[in-house]
């Protein structure tokens, strides 16, 4: 459970454009006509993507309306889940993986950077308000730790200056490369892979 | 070590490419018109000769599983759901699966949607793997477009869609009825069982739940037959599996191999050794985070497979082994896991929900040293307290790595904390409320 503060300034009204609105029709149809319910978690992800990587309360009452659903419910559904930001995290959000796996390949050490680059208190935007950084749970790449997400991207194998060039790229807005930064290919073995070699050199 | 020509999935590393076509190439979609043909019976058969597992974490035998689904379909549909949601701290082998080997996992979901009777299919994905989710949803466009999936799905008479649903972060969601909820369109809070989802699931129909890798090594089982399978590995433990080795090791990797492998072999043979050499190891987690960690002694002989971990009191779980060696605080280790249980309780049944929380904080207090004697005693009944006391088995998950710890690691945490209860000043602890009573002079009255 993850505990979550709404956003004290929130804007008045939302509606989906009219791009999300077809994706919004499409994802219904993936559901039986009468759970229309269950598409409530996608939504949140289209509002949330659609407002700057948050979701405020009126997107909440607007796809409950959407949906034929209590508004309470979309509220609890919102604030269980860790990944729906209920407050401003600006355009890049940081999310590094200090779970045990990662923990002891030095994780810490690129808090330390986030702390130093970016600001000192987690979920606290940077100086230019363009992004935020945040300690969360396993992400699911163990093999490539530390490793550490920003938006929808995952960057693997880092180190300390590694992920400093990454955020000095952030914070004047560029878009660093995806993927391993130890110049491995994938989740393989370095050095001594020892399976599948037949594949490897076809 | 397992040959080449056994393994399963042959572009784990994507060597080959993850397209229709290189799959095709590897094999996929090979006459599964034909596997079709030969009936629900033989399907369920077959996968019941090979013993095939469940890869999820519980090992629950799958041909058994898909055989509690009723033989007819009733006034409700069925439904076939794939967990995709890996959360498991030390696991990722899904994600590979998802991203280089996603036609496996379409053959595998019309092969066992025949056997059990469903005609939709969702895939959980977790909401972190946004980038695989694209690469799977590529696989599906693709597979509708060959007509594999779909209307007559492969001419085999069978209608099957797959829809992809994301998840939001939330580790609980992996675990099945959870995930039916989070489906649902609720929070991801575990239903009770009995009524089992296999009568009673998704929409209150009849639903089969499988991991990712459960379904993709299906079609290879019927293709070279049970046979094949069940040589491989051991006795009741039968096939292969990826293994996710991480942690302190010098070349991290995911392998697939036999069953009842040797851990000392994944490590030093697949995965380059421990940083520092095999005596520098202090201790290993071998099937995810949920499970009791293994002492350097036990893992020198211990082979990988579900029944002799339970034999050492762990379990084979995800297979997602955490290699810890000296350089590491173990405690420190141990607490970082309880931190993630305590995040991650859904806060439904009252032992998980506190007690997690409350075995992070002393854990903690233990690796700075703050901790009593008798506190060592009071952390192994908080978790005797939470096993077995809770609806779904995370209650579980969170208990045993602590018990693990206590059970291998006792003697370290006692001469770290062995200092005198008594508070002879006002210490700043903020969540001791009663501090006063610890203090020397009302301790004596």
């Amino acid at each position: 459970m993850s505990l979550k503060k709404v956003n004290k300034i929130q804007p008045d009204n939302f509606e989906f454009n009219s791009n999300n609105l077809d994706l919004a029709k499409k994802i219904l149809s993936k559901y039986p006509a009468d759970k229309m319910k269950s598409a409530v978690m996608p939504l949140l992800y289209l509002a949330q993507k659609q407002n700057d990587n948050w979701i405020p309360l009126s997107a909440m009452k607007y796809i409950a309306k959407f949906l034929s659903m209590p508004y309470i419910k979309v509220y609890e559904v919102a604030t269980f889940y860790s990944m729906y930001n209920l407050s401003p995290v600006g355009k890049y959000y940081i999310q590094v993986c200090t779970t045990t796996p990662c923990m002891i390949r030095g994780a810490y050490k690129l808090v330390d950077v986030c702390k130093k680059k970016i600001s000192q208190k987690e979920k606290e935007l940077s100086k230019n308000q363009q992004c935020s950084w945040v300690e969360v749970e396993c992400l699911g790449a163990c093999i490539n730790a530390p490793m550490v997400q920003i938006n929808d991207e995952y960057y693997e194998d880092l180190n300390t200056t590694k992920f400093s060039e990454i955020i000095e790229d952030i914070l004047s807005d560029k878009k660093p490369k995806s993927g391993s930064y130890r110049g491995r290919i994938n989740s393989e073995p370095e050095n001594n892979r020892i399976t599948l070699l037949n594949n490897k050199n076809a | 070590m397992l040959k080449d020509e056994d393994r399963i999935f042959k572009n784990l590393y994507n060597d080959l490419g993850a397209d229709l076509i290189s799959a095709k190439k590897r094999g996929d979609w090979k006459q599964t018109d034909e596997l079709i043909s030969k009936g629900r019976d033989w399907i369920i058969d077959e996968i019941k000769k090979s013993e095939l597992r469940g890869r999820g974490g519980a090992g629950f035998p799958t041909g058994l599983k898909w055989s509690f689904a009723p033989k007819e379909v009733g006034t409700k549909p069925h439904y076939l759901v794939i967990n995709a949601d890996e959360s498991e701290p030390g696991t990722c082998k899904d994600r590979d699966i998802l991203r280089f080997e996603p036609q496996k996992l379409l053959e595998g979901c019309l092969i066992t949607s025949y056997a059990v009777n469903a005609k939709v299919c969702y895939i959980y994905l977790r909401g972190e793997y946004f980038q695989e989710g694209l690469k799977l949803q590529k696989a599906i466009d693709e597979a509708y477009k060959d007509n594999l999936i779909g209307k007559n799905s492969c001419n085999s008479k069978w209608d099957l869609d797959v829809y992809i649903h994301y998840g939001a972060g939330a580790y609980i969601c992996g675990e099945e009825t959870a995930l039916l909820e989070s489906i649902e369109g609720n929070k991801g809070q575990p239903r009770l069982k009995p009524p089992f989802p296999a009568i009673v699931g998704l929409y209150g129909c009849p639903t089969i739940i499988n991991n990712v890798e459960t379904i993709s090594v299906v079609p290879t089982i019927l293709r070279r037959g049970a046979k094949w399978f069940s040589s491989l590995g051991k006795p009741k433990n039968t096939g292969t599996k990826i293994f996710c080795i991480s942690g302190n090791v010098n070349s991290p990797c995911n392998v697939e191999e036999e069953m009842g492998v040797k851990l000392k072999d994944l490590i030093e043979k697949h995965a380059g050794g421990v940083i520092g050499g095999w005596e520098n190891l202090k201790a290993v987690i071998p099937g995810g985070s949920s499970m009791p960690l293994l002492p350097k002694e036990i893992c020198e002989n211990i082979t990988m497979d579900f029944d002799t971990l339970i034999e050492n009191k762990s379990g084979l779980g995800t297979a997602g082994i955490v290699v810890i060696n000296k350089d590491q605080d173990i405690i420190k280790c141990m607490a970082r896991i309880a931190r993630f249980y305590k995040h991650e309780s859904c806060g439904q049944c009252t032992p998980c929900r506190e007690g997690s929380g409350w075995m992070w904080r002393i854990l903690e207090r233990m690796s700075k040293g703050e901790a009593s004697r008798e506190e060592v005693e009071m952390l192994s009944d908080v978790t005797n307290q939470i096993e077995g006391h809770t609806i779904c088995a995370f209650g579980e998950g969170s208990a045993w790595p602590v018990q693990g710890l206590l059970r291998h690691f006792k003697k370290e945490i006692i001469k770290r904390n062995n200092f005198n209860p008594l508070v002879k000043s006002n210490k700043n602890i903020p969540y001791l409320v009663d501090q006063h009573l610890l203090e020397e002079e009302n301790a004596k009255s």
